[in-house]
């Protein structure tokens, strides 16, 4: 039974890491997970949600936004991506926070091919994440299920 | 075919040059043969010829018949040669006679010639000297060299008839009488012509009127040039009186000139000058040029340029100067004008150059600065994880060498927190970001306050006194924060560098200093119509004194520098960013004051600032109570604002400077509990009727501030301590004691008086009443926040450091909020839908400051709650209003402050940028 704890706790270490290194999550994942106690267990995992339903609806605005051919509203695109940057920098989306700079950069220039590229380019990072994120989640459960401490992992 | 006739040429020619071999007399018939066989085409045309000629040379027969006639012809042809001989000699007669006449008619005609030549020459002889008819004296030459090619000729016919007979020299003879004749006759002609010019010489006078007219063209021409040209020239005698003068622009006549010396006819500047040169001159004998400006009433002020050269008579003795002068002021003026000029352009380059390599130098600073801010911000926030992390791993359950490493780790992680912080502090104060407040504040309250905070971290045996005059004013207007900054930085470096006896703080008011006499005047009327109130200035100097090792002479110069400590050893020793006194340096000379040292090594240092204050007239600070003057009012000491003298002695053990809940573990063994925090350190308790003297003495309840500062640093992370603290009243609550610190503690505690039990328990009353104060009166935050997930993170956050928040979703809704209630803080997105942040500050700042809500209903704001006039009791005091941007740049940051944001955290928001937000604005 403590072998696989550690087993888990383990991988779940690694793969903390790895999302780290390969720059999905940056230090505000770190403050987030700061913030959970027992108080609110389930704060990172609550807080995450929010973001990705957030995600989707702005991704969905945007994408009807710029799906108006000839005559695209920049300003709404550009009032949508201001709000996906800030939510993805508040919870430490590291690689969408940096594709919103991007896209708000197209946005700015009016560059309609750059918007698009762009706002494929969040739709898959966002679902890696979200992919990703889902697996971190689910080994937590595991180690807990397994009765074990969820390690603190130093970046 | 043309080869074979090549080859037949050839053996032709063999052939011939075969029979050549033959002898001449031999071979003439088989030449003769030989050749007429060859073919005709070939035969030269010569060999025909010789061929011809032979047959007439053998003709021999007739040579008698020949010989006989040839006899007959020899005496006919002697007589014929007699004959032509005779006639020859006739000819030659004939021909000599010719040849005579011919001679004679030829001298005849040079004589006439002569003879015309000599009367030109008469008449031709005087204009020779007049240089000005040239062309009549070449004339002349050139006839005489005729005269001369006519003599050699005759000479030349003379010589060829040498040769001839007695008749010639006979003829010569009678020729030479007859020319002697004829020359005889011609002397006489001559003689008489001669006397007859002579005569018509003194009649005619025709050459010397020429002479004269040409004379007169000659002198009127120089005269047209001496009258034209832009010069003055003249000649003066050995006096230097005028003979002559030319003027081009006569302002005198001649003859108000002539026969005076410059002196004698103009006055002003430049005449003296311009006698002595041509005095000069003439005594020196060699010409020179000198420029002299005259300024006279005659044609005011004139340069001119004067060339003086002296002249002599034949015997070589000087008798006065020729003198010539140009006008040339308007060159020398330009010459000026240009020099200036190209003087005016060398400073100017000069400048600009210097200029460049200012700007060049500023430039790199600035940008050097703005990197080190830019990368310091950058560093502050994953170190600032780093700590977060640490400090929250030291809430788990750890053994004793791993709490040992963390903290360790802790300290090391602040130190890096501190010396980036300053980094940044010091930037700001540079790139002028820095913005000074003006507050009410009361200076003893700052001073007490400063001194509790150090006295909670006191891991030394050291009594902290605060004296403060009773002059001071009770409340002064100053930037509060920046003043308690540089008082608990040179506190904290006092105490650093003392190991026992005093440190202190003392502060009393001066005159206006001289080196702020001149500039503070104008700033001060200036910054009192901008208040609109009637304030007046106070100076305080305030000393931080401490008994500690002192800083040796040669070290004071670079104490203020950044990054410098007295000694590399001291560092090592001590720690330190070495920042700290150059930021203090850096606040009070931004403050418009001055920061000094004096010290003696082993003695110790007393740095002292100077600043200037502004007093307020109104005397109501009832609104500006800050928590301890709460708490004085609570402790039933109302009076406590006018106390001069505060005294702490070290409160060991409680080691919450790191704010760092994990060290309170390593509290103290009970005994050191009930001794310390509540030690008395005079026998008399403060009394309200005892605070008139001068340096009355405050006895201050180490306990109660303990209290209060654990509140306000462990809040955070650990409330249940502060609980655990009241409750236990003084009972230990840790499980392990450090030895040091429990030594410390314990000798400490000997030397110690014990507080009464009664005084113990009515102050652990007051505490805990005090406490409850503060639970009631939690500080209200307001975020204003559009984004869900940010306003859920921040929530979670304000969660932890023990506080909570209401939320506004735009600037709209933030101005209800204010406007409904009052809050202590707000925390306020910039980039916002419906009104954004800088502009709802612009709007919550203009009605502080007017009362009411009419900017933001012109602006567009609905307030329908404006009726309720309630609000206008908080309208005096300034709501601390805290940016959150997006990003970090200087330019959001002055737009922040430039729309009355006090201060600006940069997002992603964290528990480290938060907590210093709060620890910095509720008190």
């Amino acid at each position: 039974m403590d072998t696989l704890i550690a087993q888990l706790q383990r991988q779940f270490r690694d793969y903390t890491i790895s999302l780290y290194h390969q720059g999905f999550l940056d230090d505000q994942f770190t403050e987030l997970k700061k913030l959970q106690d027992e108080c609110s267990p389930d704060f990172v995992a609550e807080v995450v949600t929010l973001f990705f339903e957030d995600c989707e609806k702005l991704i969905s605005n945007m994408a009807r936004a710029l799906d108006q051919t000839g005559n695209v509203d920049f300003k709404l695109v550009g009032s949508s991506v201001h709000q996906l940057k800030g939510s993805s920098s508040s919870v430490g989306a590291k690689r969408v926070k940096g594709l919103c700079i991007t896209l708000k950069e197209c946005c700015d220039s009016q560059n309609y091919e750059g918007c698009v590229r762009c706002l494929q380019q969040v739709d898959i990072e966002y679902k890696t994440l979200k992919a990703k994120l889902q697996d971190l989640f689910n080994l937590e459960q595991q180690i807990v299920q397994a009765g074990g401490r969820i390690p603190q992992v130093d970046i | 075919m043309v080869c074979e006739m090549e080859t037949d040429q050839i053996e032709e020619m063999d052939v011939e040059v075969l029979s050549s071999m033959w002898p001449e007399n031999v071979g003439t018939e088989a030449d003769k043969q030989f050749n007429v066989e060859k073919p005709a085409g070939d035969l030269d045309t010569l060999k025909e010829v010789t061929i011809e000629e032979k047959p007439t040379i053998a003709d021999l027969t007739r040579l008698p018949e020949l010989m006989n006639s040839t006899q007959q012809g020899s005496s006919q042809l002697t007589n014929l040669v007699k004959q032509w001989e005779y006639m020859q000699d006739n000819a030659v007669r004939l021909l000599r006679e010719e040849l005579k006449n011919l001679n004679r008619q030829r001298e005849e005609a040079e004589a006439k010639e002569l003879k015309i030549i000599e009367e030109y020459k008469f008449e031709s002889n005087e204009p020779e000297n007049v240089p000005v008819l040239d062309e009549t004296s070449d004339l002349f030459r050139r006839f005489r060299q005729k005269k001369r090619d006519a003599l050699v000729d005759s000479k030349k016919i003379e010589i060829y008839e040498e040769f001839d007979t007695v008749a010639y020299w006979k003829q010569k003879a009678l020729n030479l009488e007859k020319m002697l004749e004829a020359s005889t006759e011609r002397e006489r002609r001559l003689v008489e012509k001669l006397s007859e010019s002579l005569k018509t010489m003194e009649s005619q006078s025709a050459p010397v009127q020429e002479l004269t007219q040409n004379l007169e063209r000659a002198e009127g021409f120089l005269h047209f040039i001496l009258q034209n040209a832009p010069i003055v020239m003249g000649h003066q005698d050995k006096d230097l009186r005028y003979l002559f003068i030319y003027n081009k622009y006569p302002s005198l006549r001649e003859q108000d000139i002539l026969g005076k010396t410059d002196v004698e006819i103009f006055h002003g500047g430049g005449v003296k000058e311009s006698q002595d040169f041509k005095r000069e001159v003439l005594e020196k004998g060699k010409a020179s040029k000198r420029e002299i400006t005259f300024t006279t009433d005659l044609f005011g002020s004139k340069t001119f340029l004067i060339y003086v050269e002296p002249v002599y008579n034949k015997a070589g003795e000087k008798i006065g100067i020729n003198y010539m002068g140009m006008e040339v002021t308007e060159q020398v003026d330009k010459r000026e004008k240009m020099a200036k000029l190209r003087e005016d352009n060398a400073v100017r380059k000069a400048m600009e150059s210097e200029l460049n390599k200012t700007i060049h130098i500023t430039e790199e600073t600035m940008r050097a600065k703005q990197m080190l801010a830019t990368m310091s911000h950058e560093i502050r926030s994953p170190l600032s994880g780093v700590v977060g992390m640490a400090e929250i791993l030291s809430t788990t359950r750890l053994d004793k060498e791993q709490r040992q490493l963390l903290n360790v780790m802790i300290s090391s992680g602040d130190l890096v927190l501190q010396l980036i912080n300053d980094i940044l502090d010091l930037s700001k104060v540079e790139s002028g970001v820095m913005k000074l407040e003006a507050t009410k504040f009361r200076p003893r309250e700052v001073v007490k306050h400063v001194l509790q905070t150090a006295a909670a971290s006191l891991k030394k045996s050291l009594t902290l006194e605060g004296n403060i005059a009773d002059d001071v004013p009770i409340e002064v207007v100053g930037d509060v924060l920046r003043i308690r900054q540089i008082l608990t930085n040179l506190i904290s470096n006092a105490i650093k560098f003392t190991h026992e006896g005093n440190v202190g703080i003392k502060l009393q008011v001066i005159s206006e200093p001289s080196f702020a006499r001149d500039n503070t005047l104008t700033a001060d009327t200036e910054e009192q119509e901008q208040n609109g109130l009637t304030e007046t200035s106070v100076w305080i100097c305030c000393d931080v004194w401490d008994t500690g090792i002192g800083i040796p002479e040669n070290a004071i110069p670079c104490l203020f520098k950044k990054y410098m400590q007295a000694s590399a050893d001291h560092a090592r020793k001590y720690g330190g960013t070495g920042l700290g006194l150059a930021i203090c340096k850096q606040l009070v000379e931004l403050m418009g004051g001055q920061l000094t040292v004096t010290s003696r090594v082993n003695e110790g240092s007393t740095f002292t600032f100077i600043l200037p204050y502004k007093v307020g007239t109104s005397d109501d600070y009832s609104d500006d109570q800050d928590e301890f003057s709460d708490m004085a009012d609570h402790q039933s000491e109302p009076d406590d604002t006018a106390e001069g003298y505060f005294q702490f002695k070290p409160l060991l053990g409680s080691i919450y400077s790191n704010g760092g809940p994990g060290i309170g573990n390593d509290f103290l063994p009970h005994k050191v509990m009930l001794t310390s925090p509540i030690k008395l350190m005079n026998s008399f308790v403060a009394d309200p009727s005892n605070n008139t003297g001068q340096s009355e003495m405050l006895q201050l309840e180490n306990g109660g501030y303990v209290d209060e500062s654990k509140l306000e640093t462990s809040s955070g992370h650990c409330p249940e301590s502060a609980h655990q603290y009241e409750n236990g009243n003084g009972r230990c609550f840790s499980k392990e004691s450090e030895s040091c610190s429990s030594s410390q503690a314990s000798s400490e505690g000997g030397t110690l008086e014990m507080e009464s039990e009664l005084t113990v328990s009515s102050h652990r009353e007051e505490e805990k009443a005090e406490t409850d104060l503060k639970e009631t009166s939690k500080p209200k935050i307001l975020l204003v926040e559009d984004n869900k997930i940010n306003i859920m993170v921040a929530k979670s956050m304000m969660k932890q450091l023990g506080h909570t928040m209401d939320i506004a979703n735009n600037g709209v809704e933030a101005i209800t909020a204010i406007n409904h209630s009052s809050y202590d803080l707000v925390l306020m997105d910039v980039c916002m839908p419906v009104l954004d942040g800088l502009k709802a500050t612009r709007l919550i700042r203009s009605y502080e400051e007017t009362g009411n809500w009419n900017a933001a209903i012109e602006a567009g704001v609905d307030i329908k709650t404006l009726e309720n006039e309630q609000v206008c009791v908080r309208s005096t005091n300034r709501l601390p209003i805290i940016a959150m941007t997006a990003n970090t740049l200087a330019e959001s940051s002055e737009e922040c402050y430039a729309n009355g944001m006090d201060s600006f955290i940069s997002k992603p928001v964290t528990l480290q940028k938060l907590r210093e937000c709060l620890q910095q604005y509720l008190h």
